[in-house]
């Protein structure tokens, strides 16, 4: 370390010679909440722990997402080849007929597309990301013990872990799990004869994502209320690191729009079980009249995309803070534009609430009452963009390192701005006319919010693995990860933009039998070798993963990356209650990155003799 | 519930405010559930194919014992910081009784309503009002839970004023005169 930068020692001087005191060990004999296996590694209350529950639950569930995305990416490129080698793995679902040919089930087609879609948005990009580094960074960053209220961490947990269980159950149903879409729609979801993933799968479903709400309700409950109120002395609001402020905007849209779903939810268990109409009008199943009547499934629609929309925004917009601070920490310069980036993080909260009939245009919505989402929709690029130039300009002039978290940030700017375009023409009423349902909706969401969600959650992981499991990821492997993973993504979901302008339509068993689009056939094939490519470098991150865990090289110094936010001026392995002594007062706001000829200066270092506040 | 449990035995004032500042948050996202109901309600009633009928008079009786109840627990929390153990003992108690009484109340409304013919599965407009109910009822039992908690503390533990059992007898309060509102809210509708 240069002489600029403090010692550990020296730092340990600091935080107990200007730290706040607040009694945290005085009545302490052994600690009540790591005192066994149990409450220290299942039912923790310590939020680091909980978060790193958080991540290897996301991992499995992201495992088994992408297991079905391939397997139905498979169906899509080689219609005709025989699958029957899946059979000990899918069972009935694989129909092998007498000339010894395996086919895919279509209904369990389905189902795969329908499950894929709620695990990667619900179980990994929510509860994995959010849910992962909240928990960890919340606390350490803004100078707290732990959250406001640890049991209720805990809780928020295992509901997700119950939610994830339920839902697993519903894999191995024998009518299949839920096949109607991630989205639900009635009449499919509403009436049980509809389908048969509309039985049990259903039920199972909606039990499934009501617990999934709690979970989110509680974990966002915490996380509100300790940023509002557990900073520690001197952290106001505009030293916060901006992961901090992009996880409280987060909390804020899941605690308005979650209830909302739940609403829709009930009133769809409702009209399953109870008989009422809230949904359904004038339907005929196998020929026969209902005597449903009265009910609007654009209600559904309404209730469902008003938390559908922020849903999106509680996904990317942890992704954007983590890359906002590893980005500035590896560029080693101040966040271009703190102040814009907090307020586009606001705008783009705001407007989230107001866009979401989007969704809905070519469902019969009123094209006047259209043109009003229209704007709203296009005005989220101005805060976006005025992110994506800060994100540029952060990197313009800094002394980068090229490290695998560094790549990754890059790579999610390259998602969101290719993945945003495609939003702005999507956005248009009438542009929707044509691109509605088809593979270019496909290609957008998968870009600006999958892959780019995905990149901001590696690049979180990589640079924090550290600090979760005091030891590194291997670089040389991440950089593998990250460029197959880069490569692969676009090659993808590149094409499928060229398929969606040309028509072809999302979630279709096979395309070979309609004339418009048999064309296509060998760019499905190429996209569904891309995405087995893109599978196989995830395994390597899984490996990398596991094995950094026990075998990693060690974290020697309690701040590998010399960055200045308070979770790196805690012990290398922190125990619960994070700092062993006094917790550390702020002095500076998080970027303080090649000030006054210092490389970096950690926020709880007192301002010098004569020093100035960087204005921000 | 969780919240009165969940409180650490030596409660610094951060705390203090942090739980109570998690409470109201919690009835946001409440807020926002029953806000997403009425709102359904909203768009759904112009549309037609609604029948209209007269609410039957036990849900202003249930008004009433609400508001009342609301009226006690209030006085109770008075009592307790003032430190009037006797009255403080009683409001608790007649609070935790007019809660009961509020379900009950709601049950025989629901009764007159299957009486006058209008089920569940009727008309959306009758279905609304079950579900609205229905679950604001829902959320009263969880208020009652606490009160029964409250009770058992207020009964079986020596009277002393302290700051954790003020902060949960405080989050009951908060959390039964919200769920007050809530239903005039809802049967204004």
């Amino acid at each position: 370390m240069s002489s600029h930068n403090t010692s550990t020692k020296e730092q340990d001087y600091l935080i107990e010679s200007q730290g706040y005191d607040d009694h945290f060990h005085e009545h302490h004999h052994g600690d009540k909440y790591q005192m066994n296996f149990l409450t220290t590694y299942i039912f923790s209350q310590d939020h680091k722990m909980i978060a790193r529950q958080f991540l290897i639950t996301g991992i499995f569930w992201a495992f088994i997402g992408a297991l079905m995305s391939l397997v139905f990416r498979i169906q899509l490129g080689f219609p005709d080849a025989d699958l029957s080698w899946l059979k000990p793995f899918l069972g009935k679902w694989i129909v092998v007929n007498e000339a010894g040919i395996g086919k895919l089930e279509p209904e369990f087609y389905y189902a795969l597309v329908t499950m894929h879609g709620t695990i990667i948005v619900f179980f990994v990009l929510t509860a994995g990301l959010s849910g992962t580094f909240s928990n960890l960074l919340i606390p350490l960053q803004i100078g707290a013990r732990d959250m406001a209220s640890p049991f209720l961490n805990m809780l928020s947990y295992w509901f997700f872990f119950l939610s994830g269980a339920v839902m697993f159950y519903s894999l191995f149903l024998s009518t299949g799990p839920f096949s109607g879409g991630w989205v639900a729609y009635p009449p499919l979801s509403a009436l049980p004869q509809a389908s048969n993933g509309s039985g049990n799968g259903m039920t199972l479903w909606l039990v499934s994502l009501t617990l999934f709400v709690v979970s989110v309700l509680l974990g966002g409950i915490n996380y509100i209320t300790t940023v509002l109120n557990l900073r520690t002395k001197g952290m106001t609001m505009w030293r916060m690191p901006l992961t901090v402020w992009a996880f409280l905007v987060t909390a804020i849209l899941a605690l308005l729009s979650f209830p909302v779903l739940a609403s829709g939810f009930f009133l769809l268990i409702f009209d399953r079980s109870l008989g009422t109409s809230f949904y359904l009008s004038d339907i005929f199943v196998n020929g026969q009249i209902l005597d449903r009547i009265g009910g609007s499934p654009i209600l559904y629609q309404h209730l469902f995309w008003f938390l559908g929309h922020p849903e999106v925004y509680i996904i990317i917009l942890p992704a954007m803070g983590l890359v906002s601070e590893v980005m500035s920490v590896h560029a080693r310069k101040p966040i271009f534009g703190y102040r814009a980036m907090v307020y586009s993080i606001m705008a783009i909260g705001f407007l989230s609430f107001i866009v979401w009939a989007h969704h809905m245009f070519m469902s019969g919505v009123n094209p006047f009452l259209s043109n009003f989402f229209v704007v709203f929709t296009l005005i989220i690029a101005v805060p976006s963009a005025v992110k994506v130039f800060n994100w540029i300009g952060t990197l313009y002039g800094g002394n980068i390192r090229m490290n695998t978290q560094m790549l990754f940030c890059i790579g999610f700017v390259s998602m969101f701005i290719s993945g945003g375009l495609t939003g702005i023409f999507l956005g248009n009423s009438a542009i929707d006319i044509q691109q509605h349902d088809t593979y270019f909706v496909v290609a957008h969401f998968h870009i600006v919010m999958g892959v780019a969600a995905f990149f901001g959650m590696f690049a979180g992981i990589y640079n924090w693995f550290p600090k979760m499991f005091g030891r590194y990821m291997n670089d040389t492997m991440g950089k593998i990860h990250f460029w197959i993973t880069m490569i692969g993504a676009y090659a993808v979901f590149g094409p499928m933009h060229y398929l969606g302008m040309a028509g072809v339509p999302r979630r279709y068993y096979r395309f070979d039998t309609f004339d418009a689009f048999k064309g296509f056939d060998d760019m499905n094939k190429f996209i569904t070798i891309a995405a087995a490519i893109t599978f196989l470098a995830q395994l390597v991150f899984i490996i990398n993963f596991f094995y950094s865990m026990y075998k990693g090289k060690k974290v020697t110094t309690p701040n590998p990356w010399k960055s200045n936010s308070l979770e790196w001026t805690t012990p290398i392995e922190p125990g619960h209650g994070n700092w062993p002594g006094k917790i550390p007062t702020v002095h500076r706001w998080a970027y303080d990155y090649g000030k006054d000829d210092r490389e970096f200066i950690q926020q709880h270092i007192p301002l010098r003799d004569g020093e100035q506040h960087s204005s921000h | 519930m969780a919240f009165v449990q969940m409180v650490d035995k030596n409660l610094p004032p951060s705390r203090y405010q942090a739980v109570k500042f998690g409470m109201w948050i919690a009835m946001v996202s409440i807020t926002m559930m029953f806000g997403a109901f009425t709102s359904a309600y909203l768009v759904r009633k112009p549309v037609g194919n609604w029948y209209e009928f007269k609410l039957p008079v036990e849900f202003f009786y249930s008004t009433l014992i609400l508001i009342a109840s609301s009226f006690l627990m209030e006085w109770a929390y008075r009592s307790y910081k003032q430190q009037e153990e006797k009255s403080y003992k009683v409001g608790i108690f007649l609070t935790l009784l007019l809660g009961i009484g509020f379900i009950i109340a709601q049950v025989i409304a629901w009764k007159a309503l299957v009486a006058q013919g209008i089920t569940i599965d009727l008309n959306v407009s009758g279905s609304f009002l079950y579900v609205l109910s229905g679950f604001h009822a829902l959320h009263v039992l969880g208020g009652i839970g606490a009160l029964f908690v409250s009770n058992f503390v207020a009964f079986g533990d020596r009277y002393e004023l302290t700051m954790l059992r003020t902060l949960r007898l405080d989050l009951v309060r908060q959390y039964w005169h919200f769920v007050d509102i809530l239903w005039i809210y809802l049967l204004v509708f």
